[in-house]
């Protein structure tokens, strides 16, 4: 029963505190998923995100489903969805409820100012962990580029990009210049 | 309005079914929605871009409870948000039980440390737009406005905090960035 618990709990609160988005979410999944309860590695949250890119629906919510799912099974999976989209509901509802002109309000216009900066501190700090884990030799380098670079300057689908690099893994793979580490 | 609840979910879940590839993917889908039935108009979708984007929460759920709520109160938001992630559910757990051992298999493994790489790339890709609008003010065009000195202060003051307090969960530091920017007026 203590686990449910974790998950819901553990998911509300990355979900509360995510603003911007599934990517944004990076730095609480680092902190509560990988360090917190050791429910995943940086390397499988790095694949759920890539399998999350290319199914339906939004990161966030896959990336629960998959941490649940490998917990507790199908419940688990159902249990860390809704934790992490119970704050949504209940904001959103709130300030659509009482407040018409929530983003024309001034304090909240200042507070938002000051959360985005530490959301870009915290981002700038997890991507370079994840730098430093997933980005170890020349060829990893150049599928990094490559797909930084489409997904910057083309106007390619994510799930184009996701196939091109799956690609280039096996074919890298193959040649021996991308090891397992 | 049971009609409708049953119409909503059923858009909804075809919403988390075909969007792919994020919050961001499910605006196509909800202007539609909006023209087909007139749920709300296209003012309404970006006031409700606007409120997602700036309350916590991923941005799909969000949009999809604001418009659920919008069209027919608590219950619409709940029925709307549970047909939007459910899709995902269902797939994930799919995948998820066969993925330990697909990941055996050579070639699998391989596509993976394609993807790994890339998938920092998309991270980075989307966050570059935040930084861009949160350090810099490109309304003002070039001139020394350009650059708010508070916003960059604060940037540094919290960057050093968190270098110094390298444990310190994010929660705090988004709390305390929240409070200096009503304080110092953002």
């Amino acid at each position: 029963m203590k686990i449910y618990w974790q998950l819901f709990s553990a998911w509300f609160r990355m979900g509360l505190f995510t603003f911007g988005g599934g990517y944004a979410m990076l730095p609480m999944i680092q902190k509560e998923v990988i360090e917190k309860y050791h429910w995943a590695s940086e390397e499988e949250v790095l694949d759920y995100y890539a399998i999350g890119q290319c199914t339906p629906g939004v990161i966030a919510v896959n990336t629960a489903t998959f941490v649940g799912y490998y917990q507790k099974g199908v419940l688990g999976g159902i249990v860390a969805t809704l934790g992490v989209i119970m704050p949504s509901l209940i904001i959103i509802v709130l300030i659509a409820a009482l407040i018409s002109n929530f983003m024309e309000i001034e304090w909240v216009r200042h507070a938002l100012k000051g959360v985005n900066v530490a959301v870009c501190i915290l981002l700038v700090n997890a991507i370079s962990n994840l730098w430093s884990k997933s980005i170890k030799n020349i060829a990893a380098f150049v599928i990094f580029a490559l797909a930084l670079l489409l997904s910057l300057f083309t106007g390619l689908s994510t799930v184009i990009l996701v196939i091109i690099a799956g690609i280039l893994g096996v074919v890298f793979s193959k040649l021996g210049v991308l090891k397992h580490d | 309005m049971i009609e409708l609840l049953i119409t909503m979910a059923f858009e909804f879940f075809k919403t988390g079914l075909f969007a792919i590839g994020g919050g961001l993917a499910t605006i196509p889908f909800l202007t539609e929605l909006g023209e087909k039935y007139g749920w709300f108009t296209t003012e309404t979708l970006s006031t409700m871009i606007a409120v997602s984007e700036s309350t916590p929460g991923p941005m799909g759920v969000n949009m999809s409870t604001y418009a659920g709520y919008h069209n027919a109160g608590i219950i619409g938001a709940i029925i709307s948000t549970l047909s939007l992630v459910a899709p995902s559910v269902i797939v994930i757990c799919i995948i998820a039980k066969y993925l330990k051992k697909f990941k055996e298999l050579e070639i699998v493994d391989e596509i993976f440390r394609g993807l790994k790489p890339a998938v920092v790339a998309f991270i980075i890709a989307a966050c570059l737009n935040l930084f861009i609008t949160t350090l810099f003010d490109p309304s003002k065009g070039l001139s020394f406005e350009l650059i708010n000195y508070k916003t960059w202060l604060l940037f540094l003051a919290l960057y050093c905090f968190k270098f110094k307090f390298k444990d310190l969960h994010p929660i705090f530091i988004i709390l305390i960035a929240g409070f200096c920017g009503v304080i110092f007026g953002l």
